[in-house]
């Protein structure tokens, strides 16, 4: 373990409670069992799996979106778990979070600059006219232009509606920006922009994603480390070279398998 | 900032209806006239010329000797002695009715029928019915916007905390809230009547006590709603409190089923407030109430332009403010907003 981890997942364990089975009995489903894992500044680490393998619940539990059952999170060296109130909120500006629809994660009837104002009024540590500069830059940093800041969410296409999520994300210059299938809500031409942006914007500002997704293909563009989830658990842990050659686990193998690309259409057809 | 292009759409649709469109316009006209009632129905002139210099009776306190009369106290400028004495050397303006709310007529026995003194006759104590329902009307609305305001404050608050932080709080809220609405408001009302002697804030804070719940149910479910919504996670992902949250983010979603649910209260309201004063609950005795004269109506039956009067008002009102409900809950409605949308491409 070494100084420069600035996220350190150890033993982390979410349950969700299942029907009561018997008479003051209750069984619980553990999401997340036992996950550790370590994030290097600057560096992306893609947790990949299939739906319900606890990824977004893992992501959701860092993110203090979501009560943790044991274990400990530790952001650069302070405890995220032990935080309440005022600390916890003040934490949040360290720590974003991109969210997978970019339909749903902004008010609708918010304008585009008031949403990514958001989090410097939260913060309120800068003048009015500071904010007001800070939008503007965010706004070119993530490829919109200053005159589409008044317009409302719904004006927007899928993709420019995200690049709103990750100026917001970026607004208070955070350490971890963590990433809940940022693309997979859009269509593949889109998603490229949309990486190529996180990976523009991670090389400019040395930003550090926790990057949540099911797409191999995706994850293969993004992330530094590949960890593979599976009905809560770590399964396999390691490089993209490696995970991408020379897969251990069966389920890895089975996850590369299937996706698809046009070399292995070719192939078969 | 300008008017939202929704929002615009809302005030086409209600405008579209013409029935509370022009409900809405004559009961404000109604309100804002009988706002002034002092300047429509008194029994103290609007202006008084005396000997050169003008005198404003409904704002200022004159002493009959002002007037060249003998005694210190105010003029009673319904005599004929003080109105002779100011004609000598003035004149008075009058309102359109001379009559106050509380202004006893002497000179028939009472009740009298409408005449051209009383338009709408007198009630069984001497006093004008016009003047009274004047008053009336308006201490009925103020009363009923009063309680709207306060019991629409308390009731989205409860129910937003409620809805926003749900789990335990919810549910032993949701039980306060039944055993409360299960107290029998009648009963209490009957008995705080006899303890304390009503007063118009008094009987606001009792009912404003027991008619908040009303708002409750409907915006605690928009909240319930509202809160499991991914931008308010994203929200709270960025650090916002609970607080702004919930006014951000949270309540413009159930703003339109509170102002839905408004103009109902409000009738509710008024209509609350006629029973209690019908029931001798209400006013103290000699407010000018619409409830106070329904009873007199009821007890004077061989005088029917008490009871036509306070029915026809009464009616008149209520059927004002329901119209205008009926519109507010149209112009709010997702599906008829939606349909515009399509009928104008």
């Amino acid at each position: 373990m070494s100084n420069d981890d600035i996220l350190r997942v150890k033993d982390l364990r979410v349950r969700f409670p299942l029907k009561r089975t018997g008479f003051g009995k209750r069984d619980y489903l553990y999401a997340v069992d036992g996950v550790s894992f370590n994030l290097k500044r600057g560096e992306t680490l893609a947790i990949v799996g299939e739906s319900g393998s606890g990824k977004t619940t893992t992501a959701l539990t860092i993110a203090r979106l979501q009560k943790a059952f044991s274990g400990s999170v530790q952001l650069g060296d302070i405890d995220l778990l032990a935080l309440k109130g005022a600390e916890l909120r003040d934490m949040r500006n360290r720590m974003q979070f991109i969210f997978q629809d970019p339909y749903s994660s902004l008010n609708p009837r918010l304008r585009a600059e008031d949403i990514v104002r958001e989090p410097l009024d939260n913060q309120n540590r800068m003048p009015a006219e500071q904010r007001d500069a800070r939008v503007e830059e965010l706004f070119s940093a993530v490829g919109l232009r200053p005159e589409q800041r008044r317009l409302f969410p719904h004006q927007f296409s899928g993709g420019q509606r995200q690049r709103i999520g990750i100026a917001r994300a970026l607004a208070t210059n955070p350490d971890l920006i963590i990433c809940d299938e940022p693309v997979s809500a859009l269509d593949v031409a889109v998603q490229a922009q949309i990486l190529n942006l996180l990976r523009r914007l991670q090389t400019d500002l040395g930003l550090t994603y926790l990057f949540i997704s099911h797409d191999l293909g995706v994850v293969q563009h993004m992330c530094d480390h590949v960890a593979v989830m599976y009905k809560g658990k770590i399964v396999e842990y390691a490089d993209r070279l490696t995970l991408f050659n020379h897969p251990q686990h069966d389920y890895t193998k089975a996850l590369l398998a299937a996706v698809p690309s046009v070399a292995s259409a070719l192939r078969q057809g | 900032m300008g008017i939202s292009v929704l929002n615009q759409r809302r005030l086409d649709n209600f405008r579209r209806n013409r029935r509370g469109y022009w409900s809405l316009w004559i009961f404000l006209f109604l309100f804002f006239v009988t706002l002034g009632a002092e300047f429509i129905a008194n029994d103290k002139p609007l202006l008084v010329r005396f000997d050169g210099g003008h005198y404003f009776p409904i704002f200022k306190v004159y002493p009959e000797t002002v007037f060249g009369g003998e005694f210190e106290t105010e003029a009673d400028y319904t005599d004929p002695f003080v109105q002779d004495l100011i004609n000598e050397k003035g004149s008075l303006l009058w309102p359109v009715v001379r009559f106050s709310y509380d202004t006893i007529d002497f000179t028939a026995s009472p009740p009298t029928a409408p005449s051209a003194q009383h338009w709408l006759g007198t009630d069984d104590q001497g006093r004008d019915v016009l003047a009274r329902v004047i008053y009336g009307f308006r201490i009925s609305v103020l009363f009923g916007l009063l309680l709207t305001l306060f019991s629409t404050i308390i009731g989205v608050a409860a129910g937003a905390v409620q809805g926003f932080f749900g789990g335990l709080l919810d549910l032993l809220a949701q039980r306060f809230i039944e055993i409360w609405q299960g107290l029998p408001v009648l009963y209490l009302l009957i008995i705080m009547a006899s303890v304390i002697q009503p007063g118009f804030f008094s009987l606001l804070f009792l009912m404003t006590l027991f008619s908040w719940t009303a708002l409750v149910g409907v915006v605690r479910a928009e909240f319930l709603r509202a809160r499991n919504f991914e931008y308010v996670r994203a929200a709270r992902a960025l650090g916002v409190g609970s607080t702004t949250i919930m006014l951000r983010h949270t309540l413009p979603n159930a703003m339109v089923a509170t102002v839905t649910f408004m103009p109902f209260v409000l009738s509710g309201s008024v209509t609350t407030l006629t029973g209690l004063d019908f029931l001798g609950l209400g006013l103290p005795p000699g407010s000018p109430s619409l409830g106070e004269l329904l009873k007199q109506g009821r007890d004077n039956l061989h005088a029917p332009w008490l009871g036509i009067t306070a029915f026809v008002v009464l009616a008149l009102m209520l059927s004002l403010l329901v119209f205008v409900g009926e519109a507010v809950r149209d112009a709010l409605d997702p599906r008829k907003v939606f349909d515009q949308a399509v009928a104008h491409g």
